[in-house]
């Protein structure tokens, strides 16, 4: 596997695996995120993309394996303010006004506070809520409160950025402009793990990672996936690769089922 | 743990209060009311002023065991609270943070209710006015603390809305209002020794009956507050950065 930018890479995974419910989410997992990329993180809904992008963050409780993430163990201290972080749920208050809970995610990222209106300020025109700074985030449509959702995420521009379904549920305007702004702060320098499990947001990755019961079918560029699989898109690409790992699961015990 | 995001967590769950106009129009005017009807059923009998104190000390009790413990649960389910501690927040922050809000909140509370018990009902206690407010606001600090801590066993609202009779009643009844703790049987009072708000109640009636008992209210007090900080430790310990 490749490593793009210096130093350690942005996520490595080694041999993770999480168990819940008693059965095992990610029965085994090793995987290297490089620096500065948009990876996109694809898969059928229940596939693990949310627990493995929570052991990233350190908030999954694991059953073993390692999760280093910039270098550091994943949810340490030195990390906090250096990832951010874009949960399903919406995870901001909605009794609150967008700027007041702008205000606090600042506060608590420890902005000096001299300069927290202006972060502030900054973060409402990247996700074009500036006009509505002083609504109350309930009384919002579904696409603004994500967008809030996403700024509180981008306060204190962090290094990189977990974002888990940040584009559902939005209307097509609006998953380009979200879009442009993910390859924007890439262009400067940010890593993105992006998971979706719509399958035609991956021509707009760096690289994929196609992820299905817990198992990577695919990590390579979008090109790559293509060429490997013969397929015209990855939606295609995507059932063939499900189609060759059952094959490879009926043999016999022999090679590994891992496609790297 | 840092003050910077105590007070930050402390004025960003006030302003969610701020917004919610029925919650505190509720917050301030039920315990009057109650307070009145008190007075009122009771008029010309000495029954106001044997327990108007007491609930003085019980009604902030369950009303802020009720609105943490709904809060937090809120906290605990939108998201937000994991969110928070990927973030360099300290639980002690977000713990603390919640105890001042609520427990300025308490404050203006018991100033009402008192002002109003005292004033407008025309309750009267041997003890100093202040004292009342003093162990009203511990009293709801403890509730607090307490509906924090429960909150983590309720996995909805409906679950943390009966945790409040299941929780408090059996305080409210061993606590001394129904009859005097050294009248109950014997089991049952030493239950009552280990709720916390037997010794709010027991603050209250000293205040009612003795005017210069500041140092045998103090013991009380403290022992409530130790309950309040046993609370918050058990609070922090069910606020898991990493959860399955």
């Amino acid at each position: 596997m490749m490593n793009g930018g210096g130093g350690s890479p942005a996520i490595a995974v080694h041999d993770l695996r999480v168990i819940r419910g008693g059965r095992a989410v990610i029965p085994g997992l090793t995987l290297s995120v490089p620096r500065g990329q948009v990876v996109g993180l694809l898969g059928p809904n229940g596939c693990g993309k949310t627990t493995l992008m929570r052991c990233v963050m350190g908030v999954q409780k694991i059953a073993g394996g390692t999760v280093e993430v910039l270098g550091r163990p994943a949810g340490s201290k030195p990390l906090r303010d250096r990832v951010g972080y874009v949960t399903q749920a919406s995870s901001v208050y909605t009794d609150l006004s967008v700027a007041e809970n702008l205000s606090y995610f600042a506060a608590v990222l420890k902005i000096p506070r001299r300069k927290v209106d202006a972060e502030v300020a900054r973060v409402m025109g990247l996700v074009d809520l500036t006009d509505w700074a002083g609504w109350r985030v309930g009384a919002l449509s579904g696409g603004q409160e994500s967008r809030v959702t996403l700024g509180a995420a981008l306060l204190g521009t962090p290094e990189m950025l977990v974002l888990d379904e940040p584009t559902v549920g939005l209307d097509p305007v609006l998953r380009r402009d979200l879009w442009d702004l993910f390859r924007t702060l890439s262009s400067q320098g940010v890593t993105l793990l992006v998971s979706s499990h719509v399958m035609d947001e991956a021509g707009r990755c760096d690289r994929l990672l196609l992820m299905r019961e817990g198992v990577m079918l695919a990590d390579d560029t979008p090109a790559g996936v293509l060429a490997a699989t013969g397929a015209p898109d990855v939606e295609a690409a995507f059932l063939s690769l499900v189609d060759r790992a059952a094959e490879q699961a009926e043999r016999p015990s022999g090679e590994s089922a891992e496609v790297g | 743990m840092n003050p910077r995001l105590t007070m930050a967590t402390a004025s960003r769950v006030m302003r969610q209060v701020r917004h919610d106009h029925r919650t505190i129009v509720l917050l301030i005017v039920v315990p009057c009311v109650l307070l009145g009807l008190l007075a009122w059923i009771f008029n010309n009998t000495p029954v106001f002023d044997a327990l108007g104190a007491p609930l003085l000390g019980v009604f902030p009790f369950v009303v802020m065991f009720l609105v943490t413990s709904v809060t937090t649960l809120r906290e605990r389910q939108s998201g937000t609270l994991e969110r928070l501690l990927t973030l360099p927040l300290a639980k002690a922050d977000l713990i603390a943070g919640y105890a001042i809000a609520f427990g300025a909140l308490a404050a203006l509370q018991a100033l009402i209710a008192t002002g109003f018990s005292l004033w407008v009902l025309g309750l009267n206690v041997a003890g100093p006015a202040w004292l009342l407010v003093l162990v009203a606001v511990v009293d709801a600090v403890l509730g607090s603390t307490l509906g924090l801590f429960v909150s983590a066993f309720a996995t909805s609202e409906f679950q943390a809305v009966q945790f409040m009779p299941a929780f408090v009643l059996p305080q409210f009844l061993l606590c001394g209002l129904l009859i005097p703790r050294d009248e109950l049987p014997d089991v049952l009072r030493v239950i009552s020794d280990f709720l916390p708000l037997s010794y709010a109640v027991d603050a209250m009636r000293t205040i009612t009956v003795q005017s210069s008992a500041t140092g045998e209210v103090a013991g009380d007090v403290l022992i409530v507050l130790a309950f309040a900080l046993g609370a918050i430790a058990l609070g922090a310990a069910t606020l898991r950065r990493r959860t399955p």
